[in-house]
């Protein structure tokens, strides 16, 4: 493997959120702290507690959840289809590097920026709710595996995209609605029952559980259940990744 | 001169089913400026594609100094560098860190020294911390260079790299060009000047509906399918060529004040241009004339007429 090339590609990927500061970093950290002041400060306290844990501090998960899921995919998917886009691509192709060099610098660019992005986002949720984390270990376990996922899932869209509007296509359509239906504002017990089972279906409702369970040991679904389904869709995704390697869909006719 | 490039048997079919380079082979010397000609469309760029991987061959390989092009990549295209058609880059990045960017992207660590040299050469150099969105295109071209000389590679690829440069900037870079050859590079180049592979070629691959129909020393070339020709300006006008110039392969010019005369380029001495006949047959015609001059096709015309045969 070489190391310089995947390093040269990741500062560049990085250096260019840092040129873009106010969109990539500043402003998903206002619009999620506009979720805290709204739902936790505002709503949150003409609400009950939520199997033991305030409102305010029974969303924190979700929400940093929700930013991370939104961050990784735009991220990731701008960051591949801006060459692809601009044509500077060639360069990426014609390099020594291999397939998963090149996977390696663009995701694991995306993924480390929205980590960065969770961490800030976590730090702030502590000005605005109180909240502990029981298993930090699983938490940042969740956080990584979830970003890395999310940013490979990114990639496959920036590389299926033939346009800035399919570029959207599933980060608004797709992504954001499942976010929000996934048990973010929520406990799914909170649904009738046959809405539960509905909800089951949906992906992020196993990511978001898991990660409120290793913040306050509640959950929706097992967190093993949680920790498989993520591990599934990262397979699935490297899985993708792979074909689209072996065909050159979309990169190389 | 050894090869540094050896095609083999290479083709291309798009999934659409447009058959781009059919059973092409091809032996780059290295050291050498090899330039490929073609008109639009005749498979040039998919060529270089392929070379350089961007391109995935249906047939044939590619030997890129005995590497195998796709089984051993890293090899083969840590020892190329590529300067593509279009002009593309990232508008909100400076010169010195896009070019310090393709040195990191080819594995090689950071070397300002080299990196200042390339930009110095290249006349870059004042220009290093400006955004690439503030220069003309001429200047992004020679950025596109830069970028590939980065990782200091033994061969180079310019596709059509003069196009959109004024002429003052196109004999620069030319001088770059020649300058790269003369440190050991091998240069491989489009053009749609023909003048450009006249100037600075040593040979010429001539490429039309993806099939190399030649490949030849530029002198070679010129010397075995160059015309010349001898344009005598008459005293008097004439209304047609004379009956006892009929044998000799004349025409009238100027509204018949010029005899052009056309004869092979590759005139030896047992088989001579005919030019002493002539002049005895049109003293003995008393056909006068006050001025002459000959001119050799160029290898634009030469092209013209290859194209042409082959169509």
């Amino acid at each position: 493997m070489s190391l310089e090339s995947v390093k040269t590609l990741y500062r560049a990927e990085m250096a260019r959120s840092l040129r873009t500061v106010l969109q990539s970093i500043v402003s998903p950290v206002i619009s999620t702290s506009l979720y805290f002041v709204v739902f936790g400060a505002a709503i949150g306290t003409r609400i009950s507690e939520v199997e033991g844990v305030s409102y305010g501090a029974f969303i924190v998960p979700g929400l940093i959840m929700l930013m991370l899921l939104t961050q990784s995919v735009s991220n990731a998917s701008f960051g591949i289809f801006f060459p692809r886009f601009s044509g500077t691509i060639y360069e990426i192709l014609s390099s020594p590097m291999s397939y998963w060099e090149i996977v390696l610098g663009y995701v694991g660019a995306a993924a480390s920026k929205s980590l960065i992005l969770g961490t800030i986002v976590l730090v702030t949720a502590r000005l605005f709710v109180p909240y502990g984390i029981d298993h930090p270990l699983m938490m940042v376990l969740f956080l990584v595996l979830t970003a890395v996922t999310f940013s490979l899932l990114g990639f496959i869209i920036g590389i299926w995209a033939d346009g800035f509007e399919r570029l959207q296509l599933v980060p608004l359509l797709v992504i954001t609605p499942l976010t929000f239906l996934g048990g973010t504002f929520y406990s799914i017990d909170m649904l009738p029952p046959f809405w539960q089972v509905v909800t089951l279906a949906n992906p992020v409702v196993y990511l978001v559980s898991g990660f409120r369970w290793s913040f306050y040991g509640i959950s929706d679904v097992s967190p093993l259940v949680s920790l498989g389904m993520i591990l599934l869709f990262l397979a699935a995704a490297l899985a993708v990744v792979a074909w689209i390697f072996r065909t050159g869909y979309r990169l190389k006719p | 001169m050894s090869d540094v490039i050896l095609v083999e048997g290479l083709g291309k079919t798009y999934a659409g089913g447009f058959q781009a380079l059919n059973d092409v082979d091809l032996a780059i010397r290295r050291g050498e400026i090899f330039a490929l000609l073609g008109p639009n469309g005749a498979g040039k760029t998919t060529l270089i594609s392929v070379i350089c991987g961007l391109v995935n061959p249906t047939a044939g390989r590619v030997l890129v100094d005995g590497f195998d092009s796709v089984r051993e990549f890293r090899e083969a295209r840590a020892r190329i560098g590529l300067v593509p058609q279009e002009l593309t880059n990232d508008a909100f990045v400076t010169v010195w860190d896009t070019v310090s960017f393709s040195r990191g992207l080819f594995g090689k660590p950071r070397d300002p020294v080299h990196i200042e040299r390339v930009l110095r050469s290249l006349s870059l150099w004042d220009k290093r911390h400006n955004r690439l969105m503030t220069l003309s295109g001429g200047m992004k071209r020679r950025v596109l260079i830069a970028k590939a000389l980065a990782h200091e590679p033994e061969i180079l690829f310019l596709d059509e790299p003069t196009a959109g440069v004024d002429v003052e900037l196109r004999r620069d870079m030319w001088e770059v060009v020649r300058g790269l050859r003369d440190n050991g590079v091998t240069i491989i180049l489009t053009t749609h000047y023909i003048e450009e592979a006249e100037e600075m070629a040593d040979r010429i691959g001539v490429i039309r509906r993806g099939e190399l129909v030649l490949v030849e020393e530029k002198h070679a070339l010129m010397r075995q399918l160059g015309r010349k020709e001898l344009t005598l300006h008459l005293r008097e006008p004439l209304e047609a060529v004379p009956a006892a110039l009929a044998h000799h392969d004349l025409s009238l010019a100027e509204e018949g004040h010029a005899l052009v005369y056309r004869y092979d380029a590759e005139a030896r001495d047992d088989d001579p241009t005919g030019i002493a006949e002539l002049l005895a047959d049109l003293e003995a015609t008393g056909i006068g004339f006050k001025d002459l001059h000959t001119r050799q096709s160029s290898l634009e015309e030469i092209f013209v007429s290859l194209v042409k045969e082959t169509a």
